[in-house]
């Protein structure tokens, strides 16, 4: 794992451009880069500003794709408490499933690439509620008589997967950014904090100003393509900063 | 907003409320004391006689100044749903319901009617009172508003009266799926804390016409201050064609797909239903004095649709 040595770059105030505040923590908990021995050592502080990233943006995706979910299903399904009752309850269970799954990934040859790639799986999964999905919609809502049954029918089809993969990355993130015990809890808390704030942002961002501006489908392949764009430059960053 | 717009916008403001004045003092006249004034009662005057927290909100039912009224905020004074008059429960206290009922003097007399929120019931009450032949269907999401209806207001559903605990858009989809047909359509299921987004929007206009049967009418209880005012003209206008505009203090939108009657045919209409109006304390040439087919509203405005309803957003502007 990680090994003693080098002292990351960011912490000597080297020309590395990335966010203090999110690595000035781990300078001061540890001090230990978690690379491998011929590893340059912007690749490690570039590793962890992505780590964060990817956790922080992905708690936005998830909060913004349940409210404008809502509102997609609304048409269909009215928006009584028991079709937000619906769909918080399979954003809460995709979450719940995906920490388990992502943390059990993370045991097998973890990398920031697999980081990304969920990242981008999880946007792609969401594909179907950014084209809308009208004839699964409208056939749930004709078929089944009970709005919770329809709601909820509607909700796993729709949501469940690309929440799940969310709920991945940040167990995963975890397992990137802990290098020793002693400071496992403050990496996972920068990364809750990081990942909640995001969520936070999302939904108020949404909620209050983006829906004035923006129709329901483009806000959803914006924030595909924002998955798409972070997760590339994640992937396309190790092997420059390897060469 | 631009220069020009905010002149223009701020020019129509002043223009909108020459006829809304006057509306105001018609309306005041017809109802035997201004409409102001009624709607000035003092929220001290009023007395908690009931209330219960419902799914959606808290249910209260106030008396006082001789009036009953339904409101779900503790500042009852300006969040009435509905209000009867102790001693009169069969007249209208609000203009609002007055003008929705300007929807009878647009054809021959409704008989399948559907009406889209309950509040106290005041509205398919008075309608089955009207046209006691007419089969009428109320439509509320929540179920504490239907209950207080019936313990509080008086309102009985009966043979052809009935009332479905339902989601209004949900209902008319499901009614559309049926090939149910209704020659009045009243939506009345907006309030000024909180607007249903999805049923403010260009589809969901559509769907209710398509439940309309041929020369069916629709009428809407919405809003004339916000910003909001503007998209919601464009979106009724797609979806209807012109429509005659009822301004004061509420708006309502009164629109027949199939062709707006001619305001002549409006006033005959009612003069022959004077009569009935009269006990309900609604001057039908007060009302007939309402009606305008000019549009008042920025017909740039972005259209509302399933893809883009900001409506409480843009209400709170």
């Amino acid at each position: 794992m990680g090994s003693v040595g080098q002292t990351p770059a960011h912490c000597k105030g080297s020309a590395v451009r990335v966010p203090a505040s999110l690595l000035a923590l781990p300078c001061a908990v540890n001090g230990r880069t978690r690379a491998g021995a011929g590893a340059p050592v912007h690749s490690v502080a570039m590793e962890r500003a992505f780590a964060y990233l990817i956790a922080g943006w992905s708690g936005y995706f998830v909060m913004a794709l349940e409210l404008l979910g809502g509102r997609a299903l609304a048409p269909y399904f009215g928006s009584s408490i028991h079709v937000w009752g619906a769909i918080i309850t399979v954003f809460m269970l995709a979450l719940s499933l995906g920490y388990l799954a992502g943390g059990a990934w993370s045991r097998r040859s973890p990398s920031q690439p697999r980081l990304a790639l969920l990242l981008a799986g999880a946007a792609l999964c969401a594909v179907p509620v950014a084209l809308g999905s009208d004839a699964l919609l409208d056939a749930l809502s004709a078929r089944l008589a009970d709005p919770r049954l329809a709601s909820l029918c509607a909700a796993l089809a729709l949501f469940f997967v690309p929440t799940a993969v969310s709920g991945m990355i940040s167990p995963y993130a975890v397992r990137l950014l802990v290098d020793e015990r002693a400071g496992a809890g403050a990496a996972a808390g920068r990364l809750y904090f990081v990942s909640t704030f995001g969520s936070a942002a999302g939904t108020l961002l949404t909620s209050f100003y983006l829906v004035l501006y923006f129709e329901l489908a483009t806000l959803l392949w914006a924030m595909i393509g924002v998955s798409i764009a972070l997760a590339s430059a994640a992937l396309l960053w190790r092997p420059a900063a390897r060469a | 907003m631009t220069r020009a717009g905010r002149a223009a916008h701020a020019a129509r403001a002043v223009m909108a409320a020459l006829p809304a004045i006057v509306a105001i003092a018609a309306l005041g006249a017809l109802a035997g004391a201004p409409a102001a004034v009624r709607a000035a009662v003092p929220a001290a005057d009023l007395r908690l006689i009931h209330q219960e927290r419902s799914l959606y909100r808290q249910v209260l039912v106030y008396e006082g100044a001789g009036e009953r009224c339904l409101c779900f905020t503790r500042q009852c004074a300006i969040g009435r749903q509905s209000c009867i008059e102790s001693a009169h429960p069969q007249r209208l206290v609000f203009g609002y319901t007055r003008m929705m009922l300007g929807a009878l003097l647009m054809g021959p007399p409704p008989q399948r009617i559907l009406v889209v929120g309950l509040g106290g019931g005041t509205l398919p009450a008075t309608l089955a009172r009207l046209l006691p032949d007419a089969d009428i269907d109320a439509v509320e999401i929540d179920p504490a508003v239907v209950r207080v209806a019936a313990d509080w207001f008086g309102f009985q559903p009966g043979p052809r009266l009935h009332v479905a605990t339902e989601d209004g858009r949900t209902f008319v989809r499901r009614m559309g799926r049926e090939g149910r047909h209704y020659d009045l359509v009243m939506l009345d299921a907006y309030d000024q804390q909180y607007i249903p987004e999805h049923m403010l929007t260009l589809e969901f206009l559509q769907e209710v016409r398509a439940l309309l049967a041929p020369g069916g009418v629709v009428a809407a209880n919405t809003f004339s201050a916000s910003r909001l005012y503007d998209n919601e003209s464009v979106t009724y206008a797609r979806a209807y064609g012109s429509y005659y505009n009822l301004r004061s203090g509420n708006r309502v939108i009164l629109a027949r797909p199939a062709g707006l009657p001619s305001l002549a045919q409006v006033r005959a209409a009612a003069a022959r239903l004077a009569p009935q109006l009269a006990p309900l304390g609604v001057d039908a040439d007060a009302l007939v004095a309402l009606f305008r087919d000019t549009p008042d509203w920025d017909a740039s405005a972005r259209l509302l649709t399933d893809q883009y309803s900001p409506a409480n957003l843009l209400n709170a502007r």
